[in-house]
């Protein structure tokens, strides 16, 4: 046969993903009704409400300050949108190598007469719509606080949109042209050294996006020598070649009443012209880079140092109860996907730990037992929701990542207790390390006394046990098992309403006991003998009785679930 | 060995397995044949254990696989259709956590491993992570998986996918010597031929129902085939002279 093949549209190759999403939807509400969109709709309406609530009282204080306001409001703006960018960067690096490179339908797409250029599209508006959806979304309440303080009227709204759809595709585009290459580099299917450096570059633009900031400069005008300097810093542009600065600089340019276009103009030409460029290095290396990811891992492991030390450990345990943590603990060091995100996630308690050390509280003058001993409790609830947002990620997809093993785990003579055991405690072990790590390195920072350093210690201690219960309940109660990336599971529902809860239950934790710690400070405070009291005792007893019932429920509800689980 | 008695199997109100009842004495290889689904693949993974039925239950040496099911499960050794497994993990480590689910571990097992992949030809990939794999050595691995702890019965869901020539015929010969040591296999297959030269007893199964039980001679005196194929027979009691004039249609 000769002549031109007809081309699908581009629609017609979205449309099986197109109708995959309203399958999923139809299929969510089915199974969770009103009750579960309701959920889902107030704590979307509420996140919204306290970002444009927190973002109103901002510019509304910078709407009150002369000539600099709207330099500050466009600064703040400017800050948001770049690490908004920042974010998208990485988030497409790692979406595009799964829809470009692993996904199941490329076989389909590939061995089909779809063009180049389709199939770049197509992947391109499927990477684009994956990693950006969210922060589309967070986009929006911040756009509306600026919007009703500065009167940006009703044609805001689709001036808005022009700017962000742009500053979208843009980093859309930057994440799959390096995906192409890394893929293009690295030999075979080697996707753990190419995360790997994903996972490093994403901890260096942290750091660097840190720096890019400059924050302490913002936060003391009296560090510059005049106010001239000041504002000089405030008119730079924080990185003039980024498509966030062009965003920021049409927006407020719109708000101030004076439409300049050349911000918009260069946020779409730079689009088009990305979008071709990437399209053109897509005919140029994909085929190739396809073809380098369909390649054998030739990944040749002995693996006995595990069994050596772990294994070692665990001869106490049942065999069936060791062989699966070993199999678990494994899984977890050879899956760079899980991994690592611990790089991040060490950046993130530095920082935590720099924050506090950072706090004005001993500085020259005596100090403040009061501020010290009220940040060493409220440490705790912002401990336990780090912890909680680790368990998300690591213990709430523990029994979705079973599912297609589910075969062999329900057809051998395995207790599913064991199995629920093994995964609880390869969850809550590192993390109650993290856990007393955090608590106890803050506590030595604020140098508080030995009553708070116990209180808190314990209490981090059962709350630890009790998040890690609730998460992996959560996550039998709500499994994705058709999720193939751990990473997606927590974004779910289930992973919301674990959430949530987590945090009904630090604020009820930090309610009870804080009869007991204002007694005991008041007491300092007052130069009394501290004295243990019913108050006290009732308090720490509610807290115990709390964590118990947190800890113990959830998993007698998820081991009930995973009895009933068919495959 | 196993025996099911009244299985049913309802997903909302589409009934998959029908009220079926059924023996397969020990040191027997019994197919279990269907046309797509007919109700295979649920009723053998309910005989796992990993599907509960609406109703009946399934009894393996004596035990019921939903009321005991860890007396049950010791017995019996499963081999599914897909092979989904651990990726990150190697063939040997695998087989040693399979092993390990068995409470069974310890030098015995590891020459077992050893004897296991060597009979599969899979040594050499010993150490290698199953996600190099190709499917027919994902399915290899599966089955040395279902006979490392020596069960009395093999329950295996269309064996031949994905197997070259000979890793086929090693089969063969190793579900006849197991049977032939008084093991018992039920085993399901769109492969006619093999279920004719390999089963002692066949069953077909079509919508939840088993139509047919019996050897083949019986099957064919049961429903006056004369001396035809099982292919043939296959055919006549599962619809399949429509399934003809399809074939005809698009052979034009």
């Amino acid at each position: 046969m000769t002549g031109t093949t007809v081309q699908p549209s581009l629609w017609h190759v979205l449309q099986p993903k197109w109708r995959t999403v309203r399958q999923r939807l139809r299929e969510a509400r089915e199974r969770g009704g009103w009750g579960r969109l309701t959920i889902l709709l107030t704590a979307g309406g509420l996140f919204w409400l306290g970002v444009y609530g927190v973002l109103f009282r901002i510019l509304k204080y910078f709407r009150g300050v002369e000539e600099l306001g709207p330099l500050l409001a466009g600064k703040l703006l400017g800050l948001v949108l770049l690490a908004f960018v920042s974010i998208l960067i990485l988030s497409n690096v790692i979406t595009a190598l799964s829809s470009f490179f692993l996904a199941k339908d490329l076989d389909l797409l590939v061995s089909a007469p779809v063009d180049w250029l389709r199939l770049y599209l197509a992947k391109l508006w499927e990477t684009v719509i994956h990693s950006s959806w969210m922060v589309a979304l967070m986009i929006v309440p911040i756009l509306a606080a600026f919007g009703v303080i500065y009167g940006g009227g009703v044609l805001f709204l689709p001036f808005a949109v022009l700017t962000i759809v742009p500053m979208l595709i843009l980093p859309g585009v930057v994440g799959a042209a390096l995906t192409l290459i890394l893929v293009n580099v690295f030999p075979a299917r080697r996707t753990r050294d190419l995360l790997s450096i994903i996972a490093l570059g994403a901890a260096g633009g942290v750091i660097l996006a840190f720096r890019l900031i400059r924050p302490e400069q913002l936060a003391r005008p009296e560090g510059f020598r005049n106010l001239l300097d000041f504002v000089t810093v405030l008119r730079t542009p924080t990185s003039p070649f980024l498509p966030s600065e062009w965003a920021t600089k049409a927006i407020m340019s719109f708000l101030r009443g004076s439409v300049d276009p050349l911000p918009l103009l260069l946020l779409w030409t730079t689009a088009a012209a990305f979008v071709t460029v990437g399209a053109l290095l897509h005919r140029e290396l994909f085929a190739t880079g396809f073809t380098k990811a369909q390649e054998g891992a030739e990944r040749f492991v002995r693996g006995t140092l595990w069994r050596r030390t772990v294994g070692s450990l665990l001869k106490p345990l049942t065999v069936a109860k060791r062989e699966f943590v070993l199999k678990d603990i494994k899984l977890f060091f050879r899956d760079t996907t899980q991994w690592s995100q611990l790089i991040l996630l060490a950046v993130l308690v530095v920082v935590y730990v720099f924050n506090i050390k950072a706090l004005p509280l001993h500085r020259g003058e005596p100090v403040g037992f009061f501020y010290v001993n009220l940040v060493s409790f409220l440490n705790l609830g912002l401990a336990g929701f780090v912890l909680a947002s680790i368990a998300a990620r690591f213990i709430f997809p523990a029994v979705s990542l079973e599912g297609r093993q589910m075969w062999l785990l329900r057809s051998s003579p395995l207790d599913l207790k064991a199995l629920l055991w093994s995964k609880y405690w390869v969850g809550t072990v590192p993390l109650l390390v993290l856990a007393l790590l955090l608590t106890g390195i803050t506590n030595v920072l604020l140098q508080v006394s030995s009553f708070m350093m116990v209180v808190s210690l314990a209490t981090i201690c059962a709350l630890t046990l009790a998040i890690s219960a609730l998460a992996l309940g959560y996550g039998a109660l709500y499994p994705q098992f058709e999720t193939e990336n751990a990473a997606q599971i927590p974004t779910s529902f289930g992973g919301l309403v674990f959430m949530m809860t987590t945090v009904a239950l630090l604020g009820a934790v930090i309610l009870a006991l804080w009869q007991a710690v204002y007694t005991y400070v008041r007491a300092v405070y007052d130069g009394r003998p501290v004295v243990i009291d019913a108050w006290m005792i009732g308090g720490f007893t509610v807290v115990a009785a709390v964590c118990a019932a947190a800890t113990v429920i959830p998993l007698k509800i998820g081991l009930k679930r995973m009895e009933q689980f068919e495959f | 060995m196993i025996r099911l008695e009244n299985l049913t199997k309802h997903y909302g109100s589409f009934v998959a397995v029908d009220d079926i009842s059924m023996e397969v004495p020990r040191g027997l290889l019994h197919g279990f044949l269907g046309p797509n689904g007919a109700g295979k693949t649920t009723t053998l993974r309910m005989i796992a254990g990993i599907l509960r039925p609406t109703d009946g239950r399934v009894l393996i040496g004596g035990d019921d696989v939903h009321k005991q099911p860890l007396a049950a499960k010791m017995r019996l050794g499963f081999i599914p259709d897909r092979p989904f497994v651990y990726d990150k993990l190697t063939g040997a480590e695998f087989l040693r956590f399979v092993a390990g689910l068995y409470g069974q571990e310890g030098d015995a097992i590891d020459r077992r491993i050893a004897e296991l992949l060597e009979v599969f030809e899979l040594t050499s990939w010993k150490d290698e992570l199953v996600e190099a794999y190709s499917h027919g050595m994902r399915q290899k691995l599966i089955i040395s998986s279902a006979l490392i702890h020596r069960p009395e019965v093999i329950v295996v869901d269309e064996p031949m996918v994905g197997l070259d020539p000979k890793a086929a015929r090693l089969l063969k010969d190793i579900f006849r010597q197991f049977v032939g040591k008084g093991g018992t296999v039920l085993m399901s297959t769109h492969t006619l031929e093999v279920a004719e030269a390999m089963c002692d007893r066949i069953a077909i199964i079509q919508h939840g129902k088993i139509v047919a039980e019996g050897t083949v001679p019986d099957l064919r005196r049961q429903h006056q085939a004369g001396d035809v194929s099982l292919e043939e027979l296959f055919l006549k009691l599962t619809g399949g002279a429509h399934a003809r004039e399809l074939a005809e249609v698009l052979g034009r």
